[in-house]
């Protein structure tokens, strides 16, 4: 094991961090360990299942498939920035649990930046809009159905103000 | 799941880069986006004792148009290259096999420079560079070199790149009009990579019949390839749907296919005869 670290300067859910960390050391390690914000699932970490999603300037990213020192001088957004509290959620959540797309919970927060990330693209989308955009988040008890179905609930529902969280996008 | 112990280095310009490159070359890897080798890190297929970000290098992140070719830099994404509407345009097969690689996630970071320097067999870009004769641009030691895409896949993970050499990019002539195509896909449900990925470009004459026609297929096999028996058995004929299917029959002869837990490979082989015979046909409708 390398004792040498590397330091990582990086905004998450809009506070400047700088963290020192081992180079190895994974953005949903760092997300998890260090700044304690254990929204962000590990799930497969082979980048297969997508619930580590997170959004790096407003983009998803799967969290396991880029190393913490690829988001220095970037924007981190996590499932943590979304509600204001336990009992206001953000409409997008809102439209998870009144269309029962929430079971068992562990793919939420990655379905919900993945498609935070297609609303703020695209605010109307149609089905097979979301359907691709969730091609990289699986869920095992659901289904697909009721998640298609909560983000079109959402997507009547949600203004400027509640894609802005979704952070500053990169260009191009 | 860590990758083994590196040394992290962040390149501030592409000579920079390769003087780090040269320094490193036995054991020291390119980090663009990383889907390619952040996984195979993590499996410890690959352990770099240096790993050289090169992320940063905003000059390899254009993509210029010329007169007749479109130059995309290495660090280019697929999201950039599925959403760029002038690409979508004038060389829509390009933006087509962006647009179906991976998943939302994949396609935000991952690079076409790593995609092609990678050479995973079940890429989907190389059937597509096949066919449209792309060039691979790259940078080492010796100095700038243009590799045709026909000399730069050699065989599972492997390319043309010296160990020093760093890919910049590919140029790609822009078709001429009339010209039509379409990439036809079996993707794996789980890691959206091409079980079999099959592109086609048509090219038809003021009769109807086809002028030029190439077709390459990529996961099939342990290198992207060109369907050349397809090609000389359709090239000149009007288009028959018997004949096509026909032709299509003919692709697999001879080539040994990949065979894994996803697919055995007489199943690949008959996926690919069908999709040779529908990229054809939608690339002529």
């Amino acid at each position: 094991m390398s004792s040498e670290t590397i330091s990582v300067s990086t905004k998450v859910n809009g506070t400047e961090q700088t963290i020192d960390v081992e180079p190895r050391t994974l953005l949903v390690h760092m997300l998890r360990e260090n700044l304690n914000l254990t929204g962000t699932h590990t799930g497969c970490e082979t980048g297969q299942c997508g619930a580590c999603t997170v959004l790096m300037d407003g983009r998803a990213v799967k969290s396991c498939m880029v190393l913490a020192a690829q988001a220095e001088g970037r924007e981190v957004t996590t499932i943590e920035a979304l509600a204001e509290s336990e009992h206001n959620l953000h409409p997008l959540q809102e439209a998870f649990w009144e269309e029962h797309g929430v079971q068992c919970g562990y793919c939420t927060p990655g379905m919900i930046l993945s498609t935070l990330a297609l609303l703020s693209d695209t605010p109307h989308p149609d089905e097979g809009q979301i359907r691709h955009a969730i091609e990289g988040n699986i869920c095992r008890c659901t289904g697909y159905n009721s998640i298609v179905k909560a983000v079109q609930v959402a997507s009547e529902r949600l203004g400027a103000d509640d894609l802005a969280v979704a952070g500053t996008k990169a260009e191009g | 799941m860590y990758p083994a112990p590196f040394t992290y280095h962040r390149a501030t310009s592409v000579s920079e880069a390769l003087s780090l490159l040269q320094e490193h070359a036995d054991t020291g890897k390119l980090l663009a986006g990383g889907h390619s080798l952040l996984p195979i890190m993590k499996l410890r297929l690959a352990q770099p004792e240096h790993l050289i970000d090169i992320s940063g290098l905003e000059e390899l992140r254009q993509i210029t148009f010329g007169e007749d070719v479109v130059t995309i830099g290495a660090l280019v994404t697929h999201r950039e290259l599925a959403t760029n509407a002038e690409l979508a345009a004038r060389v829509p097969l390009f933006a087509e096999m962006a647009n179906v690689i991976g998943d939302q996630q994949v396609r935000n970071l991952g690079t076409i420079g790593g995609v092609v320097a990678h050479a995973d067999p079940a890429a989907d870009y190389p059937a597509g560079m096949l066919v449209l004769d792309v060039t691979v641009l790259a940078t080492g030691s010796n100095g700038e070199r243009e590799i045709p895409i026909g000399e730069f896949f050699q065989g599972f993970l492997t390319t043309a790149l010296a160990p020093d050499e760093l890919l910049t990019g590919v140029r790609v002539p822009l078709p001429a009009s009339g010209t039509n195509s379409a990439y036809e896909k079996l993707a794996n449900p789980a890691s959206g990579y091409a079980t079999v990925g099959v592109a086609a470009v048509v090219s038809r004459g003021d009769d109807g019949t086809i002028g030029d026609i190439r077709v390459g297929i990529t996961g099939a096999s342990d290198t992207a390839w060109r369907a050349t028996s397809v090609e000389d058995a359709l090239r000149g004929t009007s288009p028959d749907p018997a004949a096509i299917k026909a032709a299509a029959a003919s692709t697999t002869e001879g080539v040994e296919m990949l065979e894994d837990k996803h697919a055995p490979a007489d199943y690949r082989a008959r996926v690919t005869r069908n999709l040779v015979r529908r990229a054809i046909e939608r690339a002529l409708a």
